[in-house]
């Protein structure tokens, strides 16, 4: 009876207009039609907008993942008050909005920006590098917004490995990275598997940082529902490809569900 | 892996080890030689530096001061992967993701020794501490003993000179202690390794050691044998940690006699020096003076203030006529009840000069 607030709000909030999305993505001219995901099949715009949304993504993970868990690392091993130092500073761009954050890295990253000028200047290079309006400044900006969203389920994580289990591993002849690849590496999984499903996910549904730092060549999926609202004013063929987006979420969910329980990726076991 | 020349000559050296927390000294100048294939105990009240002393042995802790030989090897400076010492760690330590088999077998893989090697030392391993079978069970299948037998088959299989445990019986309840306490034992007699054995419990630490090291506020307050510690304690703390001691303040008379309060008491042993005097009465050594004891005894009198029946015996509690109050033991016999006082009875009991025990003071 207490949870009806709740499920009021769930239902009102996000199940109807989850509904309302997937009756838009198969109506035209008032009648049932599966021509908006026939589009799928024979538009090469849309897969290929869906490969480069994934292929980003996968990048952003892994660069997530390689730059994050040492960050998680250390901060993991520090005195409690050293590691809220570091663990504030991971948080702090989210003091600011993404779209700043987008146009602080247009400043840093355009053709005359702080990098290019600071290179060209320093005679390291003699033509200003193309690190903006492509996929790498769209890749850049997207890592830096979600890097939290990786350090902060791997710290988790690691803080609740016991300090034993890598003393145990070196007193039985486990050199340093024996036990990190043997004991913490794997007692860590966990907590990098929530946080690359994380930062996947959120990466599938980016808009501001193709939309402002690809430069039209980076085209991901959002741009993809958007165009076809603003542009084309296709309420149907932008819903269906939400709901394709949908479904793409929930077999990840589903996929790595099977492979590590839930709530051992919840950090509740 | 270290040869097997060296293994036989594996005893432990800490020297004027010393371990400082800013001002705070958690192991103070701790000097303690550990035979080949002894057993020793540290005992110590919670806090008292076990656990730094074993992270120094281990290697995790480095020491302020102090140096560390393993036989004839100084490995103050060794990490603890390098060390060939084998630990049971409080709450066992063992790696939730992996099987029992490969928990044990996790020195092996470390050390790269041949896989063909390994199904043998896992079946000997398992053997010996009675867990045949279970090498795939998952390790929270266990119950606590099993983990802690596990632990034990871990820090075993690679065959190290030196084995330490921290309070490893500590989450066990009473009846599996007991149990395990004798089955460490007998381990220990067939595998001759040295072992160091951290407890906070006394009796575990009497019952298993061939010494015992008291420690109290980061030093070693006395070493010796479970024996030696019940009957001659260095001083009051130790007096007070082992056994079921009365202490009494005493003023020293001569070199063989102090005084409590108007009686005078003879001690067969030498007498402590400083002036701040305890006598340790241990109620075992208490008896009621019939005429029967020997003409040498010290005695002391005093009025019956208590009993308590304990089955195997009565204590019988005593408030002497010099003050201070002690209890000692009849056996619930039929000779005891015969020399049994009531509540308020005067009594005079008899004390042999070879159990009137002197101490200093703890400093
Ligand atoms: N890393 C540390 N920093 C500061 N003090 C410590 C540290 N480790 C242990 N101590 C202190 O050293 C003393 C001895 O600790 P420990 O060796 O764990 O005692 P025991 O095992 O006998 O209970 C304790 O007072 C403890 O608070
Ligand atoms: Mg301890």
């Amino acid at each position: 009876m207490l949870l009806a607030p709740a499920l009021l709000v769930v239902v009102v909030l996000l199940v109807l207009p989850l509904l309302w999305l997937a009756w838009q993505s198969v109506r035209q001219d008032g009648g049932f039609t599966l021509a908006h995901y026939e589009r799928f099949l024979t538009d090469p715009v849309y897969w290929m907008t869906f490969l480069q949304t994934f292929r980003i993504a996968a990048i952003v993970t892994a660069m997530t993942v390689l730059l994050g868990y040492p960050v998680a690392y250390v901060a993991a091993g520090l005195s409690q008050r050293w590691s809220i130092v570091v663990l504030t500073m991971v948080l702090l761009p989210f003091w600011t909005s993404v779209l700043v954050r987008a146009y602080a890295w247009l400043i840093l990253l355009q053709r005359n920006g702080i990098i290019n000028s600071a290179l060209t200047g320093s005679g390291l290079i003699d033509a200003p590098l193309k690190l903006v309006n492509n996929e790498f400044g769209t890749v850049m900006a997207t890592i830096h917004i979600l890097l939290p969203f990786m350090v902060l389920p791997l710290y988790a994580t690691m803080k609740k490995i016991p300090g034993e289990l890598t003393m145990a591993g070196a007193s039985l002849g486990g050199s340093p990275l024996h036990v990190f690849l043997r004991v913490f590496l794997p007692l860590s999984l966990p907590g990098m598997i929530a946080g690359m499903v994380l930062v996947f996910v959120l990466t599938l549904g980016f808009y501001i940082t193709p939309e402002l730092l690809g430069g039209g060549r980076t085209y991901m999926v959002s741009m993809l529902v958007s165009r076809n609202i603003e542009v084309y004013n296709e309420w149907g063929a932008a819903s269906s490809i939400s709901v394709v987006l949908m479904v793409c979420v929930f077999l990840i969910f589903r996929l790595v569900s099977l492979l590590i329980p839930f709530e051992r990726i919840m950090g509740t076991r | 892996m270290i040869d097997q020349q060296e293994r036989a000559r594996v005893g432990v050296s800490i020297r004027q080890a010393t371990k400082s927390y800013g001002p705070f000294r958690a192991l103070d100048d701790v000097s303690l030689d550990v035979a080949q294939g002894e057993f020793v105990s540290i005992l110590g009240p919670s806090g008292s530096g076990k656990t730094t002393l074993l992270g120094i042995l281990g290697g995790f802790v480095q020491p302020s001061a102090g140096s560390i030989w393993l036989g004839n090897r100084d490995i103050t400076f060794e990490p603890p992967h390098k060390r060939e010492i084998g630990i049971v760690f409080q709450n066992y330590a063992l790696f939730p993701h992996m099987s029992v088999g490969e928990n044990i077998t996790f020195p092996l893989r470390a050390r790269r020794l041949p896989k063909a090697t390994w199904p043998d030392r896992l079946a000997s391993a398992l053997e010996m501490v009675e867990l045949t079978g279970y090498e795939n069970r998952k390790i929270h299948e266990l119950s606590g003993g099993q983990r802690q037998r596990v632990a034990l088959a871990r820090a075993m299989i690679f065959e190290p000179g030196l084995i330490l445990m921290d309070e490893p019986l500590s989450a066990l309840d009473k009846q599996l202690r007991e149990n395990m306490q004798i089955e460490l034992k007998r381990l220990h007699k067939r595998l001759g390794s040295t072992i160091i054995y951290v407890t906070h419990d006394q009796r575990e630490a009497l019952t298993m050691s061939d010494r015992v090291a008291i420690m109290n506020r980061g030093k070693l307050v006395q070493v010796d044998t479970p024996e030696r510690l019940h009957d001659h304690p260095a001083n009051t703390f130790v007096a007070r940690f082992i056994g079921e001691a009365t202490l009494l303040p005493v003023q020293r008379e001569s070199d063989s006699v102090v005084r409590l309060g108007q009686q005078a008491l003879k001690t067969a042993h030498p007498m402590p020096a400083g002036s701040n005097l305890h006598l340790v009465v241990h109620s075992e050594k208490l008896v009621v003076a019939d005429g029967s004891e020997p003409e040498a005894s010290n005695r002391l009198s005093g009025t019956v203030t208590d009993t308590l029946y304990q089955g195997e015996s009565i204590r019988v509690f005593v408030k002497l006529d010099d003050g201070g109050e002690m209890s000692f033991r009849l056996p619930s016999n039929h000779a005891g009840r015969a020399l049994m006082k009531s509540p308020g009875e005067a009594i005079t009991l008899a004390l042999h000069p070879e159990d009137t025990v002197i101490v200093p003071e703890a400093g």
